[in-house]
């Protein structure tokens, strides 16, 4: 009996001879920790100031609480309603239409069984990656321009009237999506070609000895076999659904479209950044309401997932 | 009905399908370069397709005269440089350790990390945080804030943990320190995922713009993608007053002024990605799925 009091006692205890041996490893550690600290867990202890008569000239630490009267400013405000709905219906086209596309890139890009073709292809679709958000928006005003852009002219050429895309509320988010498409497709297809290439050989060949045609293997075997990463790359993608591509829009929209390209990052950039009279407070009270709902996606995906299918985050 | 939907047909379209990805992908970035060196006029008059019009050279002549596009490319090298090198050794510094399956205390601090992934302060926290730390329009604000994140040190991990035991014991036996064994064993092995992140953020300390446009406010500092913008959307001040730029002014800068920049900024970075290309898939699959 005693012993096992003994045993039980000593497991509890910190292992300082083992913190000993690899005082090492935990000097290594040091300062990434406090690298986390600062730059990640700082801001999160920022988030304070939205609860606060934050003065812009003050440090994080200072203002008097004022609770949640920033955060009943902003659901007062229709701007940020408007706002909101904007970011949903971004967020959630982007992902439904974005996120089959790079799984169907793979399927079809499996099927290519020439390697030196393939890796061509992989080559050339990855290269949009590469481009910064500036560039890729220079080249959509510069395609799209009514002027001289190749799409108007195109839409000239068959008798159609000249399109101002970039300056349409109604045509914001067809431009945002597929330019993000353009950009991440080959790119967000890395992860299932490599996942398809995962896939054990021999069940193929035990299908075809059931008999199984080449539509049954995708059906029954290659997408099976890549199920886990979509699952994952899906909870991920909801997750990070209303973290949309800020900088893109912030680029792209100007006060014409607001009605349709105005998000809450860009909301919150405005409020805050760059306005003559900082609303710090505000803007971070928004950036709250945003970070929560993006928690609250995830956790409730993650539990979707874990229930329906065995595959989940934790 | 399964006479047309056979494989044999099924493949050929599938060959038609990705030509046609292959060039819509291709094209923007072709279009741009025949504009790039072509002149004005055939631009304006909408004459430029796939291939220059009225070749010259007059555009890159004209931007590698701007003071202020060198001064933007030097900065855009260094920050590229000195940010890739402190991203990588304090993902390298903190991968190592949690690779260790029996460090006290090790998935606690991964678990401190990951969080990370899932919440943030936000933007004006951030804001603060560079003003409160000092670091607004220094070079620092460029290269300190996005130097670590969880899922590098993921997919870091899960590569040192790949590598065999054995090859670590063996060196632990020959008398070297774990510091040892990282410097002159793990690491010698590890170029694939050292290329594959530093790549990552290669590409994008060099495309980034926005840190630029809040942190700092000198125009010396300024890195080229920085530049760029202000040429293609024009109205290099609208921004703090709180307007958005208007397409008139951007008009004024030349399309084929544009093209060229964004060939001058574009193309380094373009050039280095197939050397490491091959790395990529191994890298992404491991960090993420099996993290």
């Amino acid at each position: 009996m005693e012993t096992v009091k003994l045993y039980s006692k000593k497991k509890r205890k910190v292992p300082f001879k083992q913190i000993k041996r690899d005082y090492r490893l935990y000097l290594l550690l040091i300062l990434p920790v406090i690298y986390f600290a600062i730059f990640k867990y700082a801001p999160m202890y920022g988030i304070t100031i939205a609860f606060k008569r934050f003065q812009p000239g003050g440090g994080m630490l200072s203002g008097e609480w004022v609770g949640l009267l920033y955060f009943k400013k902003l659901v007062q405000d229709p701007t940020f309603w408007n706002v909101f709905k904007n970011t949903f219906i971004l967020s959630f086209s982007a992902l439904v239409i974005g996120f089959p596309i790079p799984i169907i890139f793979a399927l079809l890009l499996n099927e290519v069984r020439n390697n030196k073709q393939k890796r061509f292809i992989q080559t050339v679709t990855y290269l949009p990656r590469f481009l910064s958000t500036v560039v890729v928006v220079s080249m959509l005003f510069n395609l799209l321009s009514p002027s001289t852009g190749i799409v108007n002219e195109i839409i000239k050429f068959f008798g159609g009237e000249p399109i101002f895309f970039m300056n349409e509320a109604s045509w914001f988010r067809t431009v945002y999506i597929a330019s993000d498409i353009w950009q991440f497709m080959g790119w967000n297809a890395i992860l299932y070609i490599a996942a398809l290439a995962g896939v054990d050989p021999n069940l193929y060949e035990a299908a075809r000895i059931d008999g199984a045609n080449h539509w049954h293997q995708v059906v029954h075997v290659t997408i099976p076999g890549i199920m886990p990463t979509i699952v994952i790359t899906l909870i991920l993608a909801v997750g990070n659904t209303l973290n949309l591509g800020f900088e893109k829009v912030l680029l792209m929209y100007n006060p014409k479209i607001y009605e349709t390209a105005d998000i809450l990052q860009t909301y919150i950039y405005r409020l805050g950044l760059a306005s003559q009279i900082p609303r710090f407070s505000s803007a971070t009270a928004a950036g709250l309401f945003q970070a929560v709902i993006c928690l609250v996606l995830l956790w409730t995906t993650n539990q979707l997932a874990r229930k329906n299918t065995d595959y989940s985050l934790w | 009905m399964s006479r047309i939907f056979n494989y044999k047909n099924f493949l050929r379209l599938n060959h038609v399908i990705m030509f046609v990805l292959v060039l819509l992908t291709l094209f923007p970035f072709l279009y741009m370069l025949a504009v790039s060196f072509s002149s004005s006029r055939a631009v304006m008059a909408s004459e430029v397709f796939l291939l220059p019009k009225d070749f010259n050279l007059v555009a890159y002549s004209h931007v590698l005269k701007q003071d202020q596009f060198w001064i933007g490319y030097k900065n855009t090298v260094l920050y590229t440089a000195l940010g890739t090198s402190i991203s990588l050794t304090l993902t390298i510094m903190a991968a190592y350790p949690l690779s260790k399956k029996n460090l006290y205390g090790g998935p606690l601090v991964m678990k401190f990390m990951i969080f990370t992934m899932f919440f943030s302060g936000g933007l004006i926290p951030n804001f603060i945080l560079i003003r409160d730390l000092g670091l607004y329009d220094t070079m620092w604000a460029m290269v300190l804030p996005g130097a670590m994140n969880a899922y590098n040190v993921m997919i870091m991990k899960t590569f040192f943990q790949g590598i065999p035991d054995d090859l670590k014991s063996a060196a632990k036996i020959d008398g070297l320190t774990d510091i040892g064994v990282l410097m002159r064993v793990v690491l010698p092995l590890s170029k694939p995922i050292i290329a594959t992140i530093g790549l990552f953020m290669a590409v994008w300390l060099w495309n980034e713009w926005f840190m630029s446009l809040i942190y700092l406010k000198s125009d010396v500092k300024r890195p080229v993608a920085m530049y760029l913008r202000n040429i293609v959307l024009g109205a290099m001040n609208t921004i703090k007053s709180g307007q958005q730029m208007d397409q008139h002014s951007a008009k004024t800068v030349p399309a084929t002024l544009q093209a060229s920049t964004i060939m001058l900024t574009s193309i380094p970075i373009l050039c280095v990605y197939p050397f490491v290309q091959k790395y990529f898939a191994k890298g992404i699959l491991i960090g993420s799925v099996k993290g």
